[in-house]
């Protein structure tokens, strides 16, 4: 049994068979075999290797030819690898007397390999585990031929384990059998996070190097309440999780009776209940929670799945669909949120040495005008199927704001002379997440309809953290005095100015924070859909009254620690059975 | 038949130390001989033929390594892959460009 911590980010617990991608959906495996079946397993095992060498041996005969002979060793090294006699007398050691599979068997000797390269000094020698999994693709793909299951043809319920899962890669997994995820790379606001919090399934990320460790097939828990993965778990441990799955689903029981129960407070008060989105098929996760809206639809998605940039009418399909399926339900959309970086068909910035400080957002959005018009017109194009919203992420000053209204009044003005209808009293809106538009939202309060506060990065940015950054993302929590006195701020101006304020950070779908957000004078609260249900239950459980107790509280703690003990211990006081 | 036993200290010259290719060459040395052949590195024993297992010595430039060898053509085994350990992998006299380790220039 190993217990490997990571970074939670998804709640949760899933206990079940594993299966490793690294950029190649390989199932692998793990039956036991019957002893007759034992000399053929092996044989099969000889021929995968013996077509592997020849396989490699053709390329390193076509690279030495096209490139020189340099260039082609690598090739006869890996043909060496493959017929190194330790490792076949591992290999068969393993089938002949445990019975494994050669899938499995090939997989569990070269990944102890790979571990072992992994943890020697030196640059060069550790990239010899690369070397190790690229020979251990080459076998599988011989050894499972056509079986081959890439991740859209899982047909049984899995844990996927991955290096990290890109846009592509989590758009093409069948949510239905997948139950949870684990990453090495990514920290929280990751996309393999945010995907995990929409499926509303467990997820832990930024494990570090642990493929080497595990098989395909192998029993794992993913615990993303705890940031715990847990490989092949002794039986008290499975006990004790299997235990932990039956409470969990039956508070999910409890907590489906609420859905169709409104989100309003002892002292009935009314808290508006919005879902986070990233694709339209998402919309079905909102209404089966009973979302009151969309509080933030992320159109990145469109950016990044194909080469080019997306066409109006792509923009159009997709932002009608969730405008139809939401009906009469208000939906935010959030304009093009992404970093130069993630956007292949723009040219790659110059001195984009920092990111998250760079050009991003909404400023990449008024570099690249013609781009941003074009998602600004599908979206007042769709605007005709419902309420729809806009929103512009990271502004941090007047004039950003004023020049993105000035791209949509353009835009307007041109479907009006196109006679295109859409709606004219349509909102707008901007997303209160740099600590500048904090201390400038007396001023914001004129220039927009409505307000949302983005957590996930007023945190990184008040607290001058990078959250993926395993090093220093410790300091990243909402719980920090700091970043409650900016929500604080940012309320208070908002509701001095008669423009309604919302929150759609990680932050608010935490019923940690429930509490403390209502009694700050929150009262529109947007996550992910699999959250609402349990914000919905601490808003129905508690007066608005204590919750401003709780608040005044709070702000007079000192450190994320006593805000987090604190909030903990009113959470357990209010509701005892919800896991923390 | 006497089993004869030999045995040879030897520091690894190749700049990169005993990497992929080197590892590779190794090994295939190591099959030539009937001699049963290993690399010794501070208390780890391993198979000379195994490149896998020479690798994880991790025997980067200037590792001192023994030679052992087992067998009825030890000697030759332990001469030859000393040689090719000693030689930074190469069949020329070491040029300029193809600096030994550890040399200070």
């Amino acid at each position: 049994m190993q217990r490997l911590q990571g970074i939670a980010v998804s709640p949760g617990v899933a206990i079940g068979e594993a299966i490793v991608l690294d950029n190649e959906g390989f199932r692998i495996p793990r039956r036991f075999l019957t002893r007759h079946a034992v000399r053929n397993e092996i044989k099969r095992l000889e021929a995968a290797i013996n077509e592997s060498t020849a396989e490699v041996e053709r390329s390193r005969v076509r690279i030495a030819a096209e490139l020189g002979d340099d260039y082609a060793s690598i090739f006869s090294a890996h043909a060496q690898m493959l017929n190194d006699p330790r490792l076949r007398e591992e290999l068969e050691e393993l089938i002949r007397e445990r019975h494994y599979s050669p899938e499995y068997a090939v997989s569990r000797v070269l990944r102890r390999y790979a571990k072992v390269f992994q943890a020697l000094e030196g640059s060069t020698m550790a990239e010899r585990a690369s070397d190790i999994f690229d020979i251990e693709k080459r076998l599988l793909r011989r050894l499972l031929g056509q079986k081959r299951e890439d991740l859209s043809r899982i047909t049984s319920e899995v844990l996927v384990l991955a290096r990290n899962l890109t846009p592509s890669e989590t758009a093409s997994i069948n949510p239905k059998f997948v139950r949870a995820f684990a990453t090495e790379t990514g920290g929280p606001g990751s996309h393999t996070a945010i995907v995990a919090e929409g499926l509303g399934i467990p997820a832990v990320v930024g494990v570090g190097a642990f493929l080497a460790e595990v098989s395909g097939g192998e029993t794992v828990i993913i615990d993303g309440d705890q940031g715990l993965v847990i490989v092949q778990p002794d039986e008290e441990t499975l006990a004790r999780y299997r235990h932990e799955v039956d409470h969990q689903r039956s508070l999910a029981v409890k907590l489906q009776e609420l859905r169709d129960l409104p989100a309003e407070t002892t002292d009935g008060v009314h808290v508006q209940m919005l879902g986070n989105i990233e694709f339209p098929s998402e919309v079905e996760h909102c209404l089966a929670r009973g979302a009151d809206g969309v509080g933030l639809y992320r159109t990145e998605f469109l950016y990044l799945t194909g080469g080019s940039e997306p066409t109006e009418d792509e923009h159009y399909e997709a932002y009608a669909s969730v405008m139809k399926a939401m009906g009469d339900r208000p939906v935010v959309m959030r304009t093009l949120d992404l970093g130069a970086d993630k956007l292949p068909h723009l040219p790659t910035p110059e001195d984009e040495r920092n990111p998250f400080l760079g050009l991003r957002s909404i400023r990449l959005a008024l570099k690249h005008v013609d781009m941003f018009r074009t998602q600004l017109r599908a979206m007042l194009r769709a605007s005709v199927h419902g309420e729809l919203k806009i929103m512009f992420p990271l502004v941090s000053t007047l004039i950003e704001l004023r020049r993105a209204k000035m791209v949509l009044a353009d835009a307007m003005e041109d479907l009006e002379e196109e006679g295109v209808p859409f709606d004219r009293n349509l909102k707008v809106g901007m997303m209160v997440e740099v600590p500048s538009a904090v201390l400038m939202m007396d001023h914001f309060v004129e220039e927009v309809d409505f307000f949302s506060i983005g957590t996930n990065d007023l945190i990184q940015y008040a607290l001058a953290v990078d959250r993926s950054n395993k090093d220093v993302a410790g300091l990243y929590t909402a719980a920090e005095p700091a970043v409650i006195k900016l929500i604080q701020m940012s309320v208070d101006a908002a509701n001095a100015g008669g423009k309604p304020i919302s929150m759609c950070g990680q932050m608010s779908g935490n019923p940690l924070y429930t509490m403390l957000l209502l009694g700050l004078g929150l009262r529109a609260l947007s996550a992910t859909p699999a959250a609402l249900p349990e914000v919905k239950r601490v808003c129905r459980s508690v007066s608005i009254k204590r919750c401003q107790k709780v608040a005044a509280h709070t702000l007079r703690l000192e450190s994320a620690r006593d805000v987090k003990n604190y909030l903990r211990e009113e959470l357990n006081r209010l509701l005892p059975d919800q896991p923390l | 038949m006497p089993v004869y036993h030999a045995t040879r200290i030897v520091v690894v010259r190749h700049a990169d130390g005993l990497h992929a290719r080197p590892a590779e060459m190794v090994a295939r040395q190591a099959m030539q001989y009937k001699s049963r052949v290993e690399l010794v590195r501070d208390q780890r024993r391993i198979d000379a033929r195994s490149i896998l297992n020479i690798l994880t010595l991790g025997a980067e430039c200037g590792v001192q390594l023994i030679v052992e060898a087992e067998g009825d053509d030890a000697d030759a085994a332990v001469e030859a892959i000393a040689r090719l350990i000693e030689s930074e992998f190469t069949t020329e006299a070491p040029s300029h460009e193809q600096r030994p380790c550890g040399d200070g220039g």
